[in-house]
């Protein structure tokens, strides 16, 4: 009944031209070197301010898929991942293109993302009203609770050593923390400074990151870009659809894995990478893996969609993004005047609802898109790098600019690109630094809170089982690598094991 | 500009940058630590004072990143591996440089001649473009962002003394 209500929000034609911007802008994204997902709609949100947040939502959502879709396109035909979820998809998918099967490999990978982001959506809609009206019981202890979880699941479950997690995600608490309190009025490491005032946008950041430090990473690797060229039409389509249904029980576990790491905040990346370990592992053809199998993009594309659309489902309901695109979506909805989180549900049944429905209708759209202009993305990827990285740092500094109207913000950005370059190549993830700028304030009032209800004592965390568990399983995720380590040291074979099935 | 042939010689290797790296955010957490004790850490009338968060935020930065400088300085087998190539680190600065001096022309002339001049001289000094294939590109990419944020979107955009000379 809701769901048809949020049908009803997408009768309004305007609302599908966004949808139809969105989605192409986002395809574009996904294949240009330095722009993604992330960045992308950090650039493109101050253009929605004006728009009502329904309209702007979907338009950015739009542009969330299109930049899922996008990254297979780079993987299969140009072995470079567009983003860093569809590097899986360069396995197999690049080698089918090479023997000159591209416009399978890509319908294959569409196909296999749509249905991917299908089952996550199914879930959405299903889970995400439950998940709401349990959260409605949620204090301040609960929440904090959570968004401890979140960050802890980072350290545990991330591929990067545990401290160099920590610390990237303290830099992004220690930058939120930055300007003015807003409980005591009081100006926290602003040293004077005017404009440190303000405190630092998490969109520049994610610009900067994002952008700029892809930028300089392109660079390094040098500009050669030599392509394999696609030709999709009726026949490759139908033809691949017939094969697709074989790997069914690819899908589903691409799918399942995908909506797991999505919703806790495993993110598209490792997901698709454990999907493609997990088919190899399963699949009769799985000694065949790498060399071309369409099983091999099967997996990966399932799983990184899967993800992607599943990490709305923690930001919607709790307020807590699953990945960095999310973050920034949630950004939008502050600046817009939302509160994310259970309430949300409640008092903005029009918005919530005509996003679910939206992203129905997106996906359908997205496969349409991608289907049907795959050669005229592929000709964009043609033009040089020394055309396309000007262009693009141009476009990431405009955007740096509109957030708040600041030319030091430009500045900032371009800093935040040099980090973005190093913590890149030392294997800081970015992610948990993105997810702590963006949470920073929501979890430190949170926390106060939590502390002013029970006059400072830490008990609190452990006052009722909810929350004690929530807790516990935090901290449990915090010391997992050493916890992993013991279970390692104690039973051997066992731990071995589990690090096997890990990769 | 004279590029090196030899792309083997190392600007840094990975060690190096890691031990520095962990220094930087060592020295960072102690700034937040202490600027956190200025605003206060404890516990005040009206609760957690405003440094009581950024102060444990610091502390856990420090802590964290002490343990990955220690075990970068004690690890008996360190990654000695480049961390960038000069030839490589030749080529990321011709980009970076050039988009610090855009940053600053951004400041001086506005962002859409900074735009112009940037993507020409891009264009001109690393892809070695003819004149008549960078002209169309220098000018019309500034332009439609005129048009899409100052007349379509009504977004301002930091303008110079040419643009206020043209009326806008």
């Amino acid at each position: 009944m809701n769901l048809m209500h949020g049908f009803g929000v997408l009768a309004d034609p305007m609302n599908i031209v966004y949808m139809f911007v969105g989605i192409t802008l986002g395809v574009l994204i996904g294949v240009l070197p330095g722009l993604g997902g992330a960045n992308g709609v950090a650039i493109l949100l101050p253009l929605t301010f004006s728009m009502s947040p329904t309209s702007a939502i979907i338009m950015l959502s739009c542009i969330y898929w299109g930049a899922l879709f996008g990254g297979a396109i780079t993987s299969v035909l140009f072995n470079i991942p567009g983003e860093p979820w569809s590097v899986a998809t360069t396995f197999d998918g690049h080698p089918m293109a090479q023997q000159g099967r591209a416009g399978e490999a890509l319908t294959a990978a569409f196909t296999s993302s749509f249905l991917g982001a299908f089952v996550a959506i199914v879930l959405i809609t299903f889970l995400a009203p439950v998940i709401a009206r349990f959260a409605l019981q949620f204090g301040p202890a609960e929440f904090f609770a959570v968004q401890l979880l979140t960050f802890c699941s980072f350290v545990g479950m991330g591929k990067e050593q545990p401290f160099k997690v920590l610390t990237a995600m303290m830099l992004g608490f220690a930058l939120a923390a930055v300007g003015l309190d807003s409980v005591t009025g009081q100006l926290r490491m602003t040293f004077g400074s005017m404009e440190l005032l303000r405190g630092f946008d998490f969109l520049i950041a994610v610009i900067g990151l994002f952008g700029i430090g892809e930028i300089l990473l392109t660079m390094e690797e040098g500009l050669a870009f030599k392509g394999k060229s696609a030709k999709i039409n009726a026949a490759v389509v139908l033809q691949t659809w017939k094969q697709l249904p074989k790997y069914w029980a690819t899908a589903i576990r691409g799918s399942i894995v995908g909506c797991w790491m999505g919703i806790t905040p495993g993110g598209a990346t490792p997901a698709s990478f454990m999907s493609y370990g997990l088919a190899k592992r399963f699949s009769r053809n799985g000694h065949k893996f790498g060399t071309g199998e369409m099983e091999g993009v099967v997996a990966p594309e399932t799983a990184a969609h899967a993800a992607g659309t599943s990490a709305l489902l923690p930001m919607l309901t709790l307020g807590i993004p699953g990945s960095p695109t999310a973050a920034v979506l949630l950004g939008g909805l502050l600046i817009w005047g939302l509160q994310p989180g259970p309430l949300l549900f409640i008092e903005q049944k029009e918005f919530v609802w005509g996003l679910i429905a939206s992203m129905y209708l997106g996906n359908v759209v997205g496969l349409i898109v991608v289907l049907t202009t795959v050669p005229l993305f592929a000709s964009i990827l043609r033009i040089p790098f020394s055309i396309i990285a000007p262009v693009i740092i141009v476009i990431c500094a405009v955007g740096a600019y509109t957030v708040h109207n600041a030319f030091l913000d430009i500045a900032v950005m371009l800093v935040f690109g040099v980090l973005g370059y190093i913590f890149k190549k030392l294997s800081y993830p970015l992610a948990p630094l993105v997810l702590a700028l963006v949470l920073g304030d929501m979890a430190e009032s949170s926390f106060r809170q939590a502390m002013l209800l029970s006059q400072g004592d830490l008990s609190i965390f452990w006052s009722n089982p909810l929350v004690g568990t929530i807790v516990t399983l935090a901290l449990a995720m915090l010391f997992w690598p050493v916890i992993s380590l013991a279970i390692g040291r104690l039973w051997p074979r066992s731990g071995s094991k589990a690090a096997v099935s890990l990769k | 500009m004279k590029q090196r042939k030899s792309d083997e010689d190392a600007v840094t290797t990975h060690h190096t940058m890691e031990i520095a790296v962990a220094l930087m955010f060592a020295a960072l957490a102690v700034v937040v630590m202490i600027d956190s004790n200025r605003v206060g850490n404890g516990w005040a009338s009206d609760g957690p004072e405003a440094g009581y968060f950024p102060f444990y935020v610091g502390l856990i930065m420090f802590i964290s990143s002490a343990a990955i400088l220690i075990a970068n300085l004690v690890s008996r087998t360190p990654n000695r591996s480049t961390f960038v190539e000069r030839g490589q680190f030749v080529l990321v600065m011709k980009v970076l440089i050039p988009t610090i001096v855009f940053v600053g022309l951004i400041w001086l002339i506005g962002i859409y001649f900074a735009a112009a001049i940037f993507i020409a001289f891009f264009m001109y000094w690393l892809g070695k473009y003819p004149i008549q294939k960078i002209l169309p590109v220098a000018i019309l990419i500034p332009l439609a962002l005129f048009v899409m944020f100052e007349i379509w979107f009504l977004v301002p955009l930091p303008k110079g003394p040419v643009e206020a000379m043209l009326g806008y």
